[in-house]
């Protein structure tokens, strides 16, 4: 039973050490064989894992014991329950899928790298032993049993996406990208240890089933010296964290610059399942954020303006991946805000739903781009869809699971948190509301927007780009016609893409049903939404048929049909609105000028501090004035004296005489 | 109880010096004798631990003879949960120093490897002597070898350095000579440290006390405001004086407060707790900003170390298990990842003598393996959990809340400032496309560089791992510490 739990991790790690270590002897087959095999073991497991689960087989129990110190033990354990079940199922068959992709993509990756480099003659090896790692450290993070692990898992997984974005290290923007998300995350972690280390002070433990036996105790007392709600302070802490890991906004701005990484990890980490971890946390945390309503309006709002915002920015982008980045940015935003909703399954449904479809849209765009060079520029692509139908009918799937159009699985989960949402009652819940629906529109537009400039209309890359064909290392560019990616590529695609259609249609257990049993905690009296849903359901039929009736579908359609008027009916007319549009534009490309104030703000401001502390304090102050002024000090002194002490006899008399001439003095004076 | 291991311990190296001199220019001759010497240093420590009964609070392996019966000064050594892991932890850095040293020194290399077995032997005696008296021969012996290393082996700038360095920590050492004096007196003419914990003292000299003993101890960790001799030090000092010095002379500083300062002036020491804490958050902020601007690594990882050592007097003061436990840990894991961060860099130094950042650039292409080291020491400096980094700065984040939380706060900004030093420095060393012909000429590591990074890097791991053993021989110490502490001596 226990072994069953251990397999599942280790059997990556052990793929991830064999190719890592001993890649080169190993070789390329070799490599991938190990990993795959782990991997697949792995998905085995969990799917035997998973269905233990639904005969009632849960489990919850320590490995070995990480560290005891004041009273507070630390253990490495696992939790098996419902919530962790599925997400192990999730992870592992993205993972497997991504792998087999892997093959495919990473095919030719010396020619991303410098010829004389030594780092490059290994690194399809590396790259397969760092997902395998990955794999490990996200199972690690969602089969834990307590903060600790957990917080293990949570930086495992982002020291694993600072080797994959920084993976083509040649690169200055792949290395400035990695740097920065790793530096982002941080901040996040910042706010996680601090609700971790307020946990530990007042539950005891950092045993996940300890301290949710607490929580009521927790929610009476007040943080002795800040005086604030104990668990708002604590829910609010870790909400910082997920906003790290999750890519909230403001912390948000690390992850449209992770797509400088290869694109099997921002199909598997940045889309499907490291940037999910902040909702699988907050969702593992529900016995917490259901006892504060203050926390609670801090996450929709977040996921709220995350939602709307962002999805803004995937109209303006010309990147392939990055478009599908910003809708990550946004797509995560609705699973934040079902969490702020007290829908905690409704978030997990999406974020299930969403590792599909978004996993089909990255790899898509990754057959797109290897069958196009590295070509990454939608300006320079259209017209794919005969020579790729593959891919296309794949990315189209994903673009409608996307837009939230029925019967395909975004359907089910977003329109879900819509109306969990319209429900809620925390503060912000009615602008975030409003926000859910504009992001609806917003969706279909770039969804389809992605589609239709992508696959459709003129045949963009075969304009010659002889300007970049200069730095070009392949020199094969538009010399062949574009083909479909090889099998590797699409049945991954493929198997990827029957999920993002049927995986939604498992609603009725997961979300009405008893899937999660008390896994998740909801305070049904205090936050009602779910449960009125509940009662509003009737099966996915009549789901469908009330949803085409309801205003998030009419939204939807109306954004892919503005699409299909921008980008096919009229594609002279969105150089012309961005033309009128003026400053506004401006602002979408600049992406609301994030980067610029943080590069200004925190980078240079960091900066700037440490140079004014290094040369003010240490150089000035202490060096200068404290430890060379006391050297110089003594030095003057001992001058002074030395002019004293000039050796000439004369005035040695001479000064004897004055002193018994002051001393005299003084003595017949003293009256 | 009697045992001969801590005496081992203390003179294996040091009279195996002997031999190392008496091979003089014969090189090999030289390099194997040292290691031999270095390994057998190590050997006997073993035992220490393995033979070591975590229940016990007191001290193990104890000796206790007459020295010098007039003043009643014994050669009293014993160990405790406190002290037992560093003797261990010395041993086994004097060991990769002698390998790190093999083929680098060319210039008096006897001398060279002397030195360094000296001062391991010096040093296993401050850890372990529990004689006033004795414990500060050692500690002021332990200054001498140090300067001549920076002195005789360092960089141009060597003399300032080496002077600095010995000003700094001997003016600091004076104020401790007149405490121990005090002490004799006031305890009735004994140099007993066990005997001295037991002593009451009222609360003016218990306060000057504890600031005699601050200076001395403060000047070795090196706390802010008294810090900048470590950078120059580290600047001049060859390769193997960095490692010793982060690696284990920075902690004697810290293992003062827990043997002299906490228990022979306890109420001194919660007097003055906010000062020390202050002063360390200072060292954690203050200095992770100046390490930021760092351009000669070197520096940078010199200031990465004060801002560590931070961690470390923060810990000791929160008195609590979690924070004392957790800076114990800390000390031992920075022994390792700045004695790796160090080696490191004496590893791109041999090649293109240079330690500015700026003259490196995309490494990773020429030395993968290096890299590969590098970026996993670079890791654990950022306290990546799975690393030793990870546990002592946890456990001093989580003792720091439950005492305060604004204290928490300030601790736990080490989370991005240590990952921002850190990696930035990474950054521009390692990856990008390489930066002129002599990083493109470099070579990777060879053997005997793989050897001694990889022994850091599976301690680094171990520890961050399963740091259960390790913190395991504390308790029962620490406990006692705490207890103590915590009963008024007025």
């Amino acid at each position: 039973m226990k072994l069953l739990y251990l397999i599942v991790p280790l059997a990556p790690l052990v793929g991830a050490i064999l190719a890592g270590l001993f890649g080169r002897t190993l070789g390329r087959a070799g490599a991938h064989t190990v990993t795959i095999l782990g991997v697949l073991i792995s998905f085995i497991a969990s799917l035997a894992v998973f269905f233990q689960v639904m005969r009632g087989e849960t489990f919850n129990g320590d490995v070995y014991t990480w560290l005891e110190s004041g009273g507070l033990k630390l253990s490495i354990g696992f939790l098996i329950d419902p919530l962790t079940a599925l997400m192990m199922l999730v992870v592992t068959f993205v993972s497997l899928m991504v792998h087999i992709y892997t093959i495919g993509y990473m095919a030719h990756d010396e020619e991303n790298w410098p010829a004389d480099s030594r780092a490059g003659t290994n690194s399809y090896q590396r790259f397969f032993a760092y997902i395998s790692l990955f794999t490990f450290s996200m199972l690690m993070l969602v089969m834990s049993n307590n903060f600790v692990q957990l917080f293990f898992g949570w930086e495992a997984v982002g020291l694993v996406s600072y080797l994959l974005i920084g993976f083509w290290s040649v690169r200055p923007s792949a290395v400035y990208a990695n740097l920065k998300a790793f530096l982002v995350n941080r901040v996040g972690d910042f706010g996680f240890v601090l609700g971790i280390g307020l946990v530990a002070a007042y539950a005891g433990s950092l045993d996940y089933a300890t301290v949710f036996a607490k929580a009521p105790e927790l929610a009476a007392m007040t943080e002795q010296i800040t005086g604030w709600p104990l668990v708002t302070a604590i829910c609010i802490a870790l909400f910082v964290g997920a906003m790290g890991k999750s890519a909230q906004f403001p912390l948000h701005v690390w992850l449209p610059d992770s797509m400088e990484g290869p694109t099997p990890i921002s199909a598997l980490i940045h889309a499907a399942t490291m940037v999910t971890a902040g909702i699988f946390m907050v969702s593992r945390m529900s016995p917490l954020f259901e006892l504060s309503d203050t926390a609670l309006s801090l996450v929709i709002v977040v996921g709220a303006i995350t939602t709307l915002f962002m999805a803004l920015i995937a109209i303006v982008a010309t990147d392939i991946k990055r478009v599908v980045a910003y809708s990550t940015l946004s797509q995560l935003g609705y699973m934040t805000m079902a969490l702020g909703a007290s829908a905690y399954s409704a978030a997990i449904f999406h974020l299930m739903t969403h590792a599909f479809f978004k996993a089909v849209l990255f790899l898509g765009a990754g057959s797109v781009i290897i069958a196009l060079h590295h070509e990454q520029d939608m300006r320079k692509m259209g017209g794919l869809k005969k020579y790729m139908p593959i891919t296309y009918a794949t990315v189209l799937i994903g673009a409608i699971a996307n837009a939230g159009l029925p019967p395909f699985a975004g359907f089910f989960s977003k329109d879900s948190i819509i109306e969990a949402v319209h429900l809620a009652n925390v503060a912000g819940a009615g602008f975030a509301y409003f926000c859910a629906l504009a992001a609806v529109f917003v969706g279909g537009l770039y969804s389809f927007r992605l589609v239709f400039f992508t696959f459709h209309g003129e045949e963009r890359f075969r304009k010659d780009h002889h300007g970049e064909e200069g730095h070009d290392g392949h020199g094969h560019h538009g010399s062949h016609e574009p083909h479909e990616s090889p099998k590797v590529v699409t049945v991954p695609l493929i198997l990827l893409a029957i999920p993002a259609i049927a995986s939604g249609w498992f609603i009725g257990p997961l979300l009405y049903g008893e899937w999660f049993g008390e896994a998740i905690v909801i305070d049904a009296a205090a936050h009602p939404g779910l449960a009125q849903m509940e009662e509003a359901y009737h099966g996915i039929f009549a789901m469908v048929a009330h949803g085409v009736t309801t205003l998030p579908f009419w939204l939807a359609v109306a954004g892919a049909a503005l699409a299909w008027f921008l980008y096919i009916k009229r594609p002279d007319l969105p150089a012309v609105i961005k033309a009128k549009s003026g400053v506004l534009a401006t602002i979408l490309e600049k992406k609301y000028g994030f980067d610029e104030f943080n590069e200004w703000f925190f980078a240079g401001g960091a900066r700037g501090i440490g140079r004014g502390l290094w040369r003010g304090g240490d150089q000035i102050l202490i060096d200068g004035v404290a430890v060379n002024g006391s050297a110089r000090l003594v030095g003057w002194f001992a001058g002074m004296v030395r002019l004293i002490q000039s050796g000439h006899i004369y005035q040695y008399a001479f000064s004897m005489i004055i002193g018994v001439f002051v001393l005299l003095t003084l003595w017949l004076n003293r009256a | 109880m009697s045992s001969f291991l801590l005496s081992l311990a203390i003179w294996i190296p040091i009279l195996g010096a002997l031999p190392v001199f008496a091979a003089g220019e014969h090189k090999p001759l030289v390099r194997w004798t040292a290691l031999a010497v270095a390994l057998a240093g190590f050997a006997v420590t073993l035992p220490l631990y393995f033979g070591f009964d975590p229940s016990q609070a007191g001290m193990q392996f104890v000796e206790q003879r007459p020295w010098i019966p007039r003043f009643n000064v014994e050669y009293f050594l014993g160990v405790d949960g406190i002290s037992v892991l560093f003797i261990l932890l010395n041993s086994f850095i004097t060991v990769l120093v002698v390998i790190a040293g093999w083929e680098v020194i060319e210039e008096k290399l006897a001398q060279y490897m002397g030195a360094f077995l000296i001062m391991s032997g010096l040093m296993n005696g401050i850890f372990s002597a529990l004689d006033a008296v004795l414990f500060y021969v050692f500690f002021e012996a332990s200054l001498i070898p140090m300067y001549i290393i920076i002195g005789v082996w360092g960089g141009p700038n060597r003399v300032y350095a080496a002077f600095k360095f010995f000003l700094y920590t001997l003016l600091g050492s004076l104020l401790m000579l007149v405490a121990l004096l005090w002490l004799f007196l006031e305890s009735g003419g004994s140099f007993n440290l066990l005997e001295w914990h037991q002593l009451r003292i009222e609360m003016l000299p218990q306060m000057l006390l504890f600031l005699a003993f601050l200076v001395a101890f403060a000047v070795k960790v090196p706390m802010w405001p008294v810090h900048t001799w470590l950078p120059d030090a580290h600047v001049e000092a060859p390769t193997g004086g960095s490692v010793v010095l982060a690696a284990i002379m920075l902690k004697l500083g810290a293992y003062g407060f827990l043997r002299f300062s906490l228990p022979i002036a306890p109420d001194a020491s919660h007097y003055f707790a906010p000062l020390m804490i202050a002063l360390s958050l200072i060292a954690v902020i203050y200095i992770g900003f100046v390490a930021l601007v760092q351009a000669d690594m070197k520096k940078l990882i010199a200031y990465s170390s004060i801002s560590h050592m931070g961690f470390v007097t923060l810990g000791f003061f929160l008195f609590n298990a979690l924070g004392i436990e957790g800076a114990l840990v800390q000390m031992i894991s920075h022994g390792f990842v700045s004695g790796a961060m160090f080696l490191c860099v004496g590893v791109l130094y041999d090649r293109l003598h240079s330690r500015q950042i700026a003259d490196y650039g995309g490494v990773v292409h020429t030395m993968p393996k290096f890299a590969g080291f590098l970026v996993l020491f670079a890791m654990a400096n950022a306290g990546l959990p799975a690393t030793s980094g990870f546990v002592g700065e946890f456990m001093v984040i989580l003792g720091s809340v439950k005492v305060n939380f604004w204290i928490g706060l300030a601790a736990a900004t080490t989370l991005i400032l240590g990952a921002a030093y850190t990696l930035w420095m990474v950054k521009r060393v390692l990856f990008g496309p390489v930066a002129n012909p002599q990083v493109a000429a470099l070579e990777d590591i060879n053997a005997r560089e793989f050897l001694f990074l990889a022994l850091l890097a599976l301690c680094v791991l171990a520890m961050g791992v399963y740091p259960y053993p390790i913190t395991e021989v504390m308790h029962a110490s620490v406990d006692n510490l705490l207890k103590h502490v915590a009963v008024s001596k007025l």
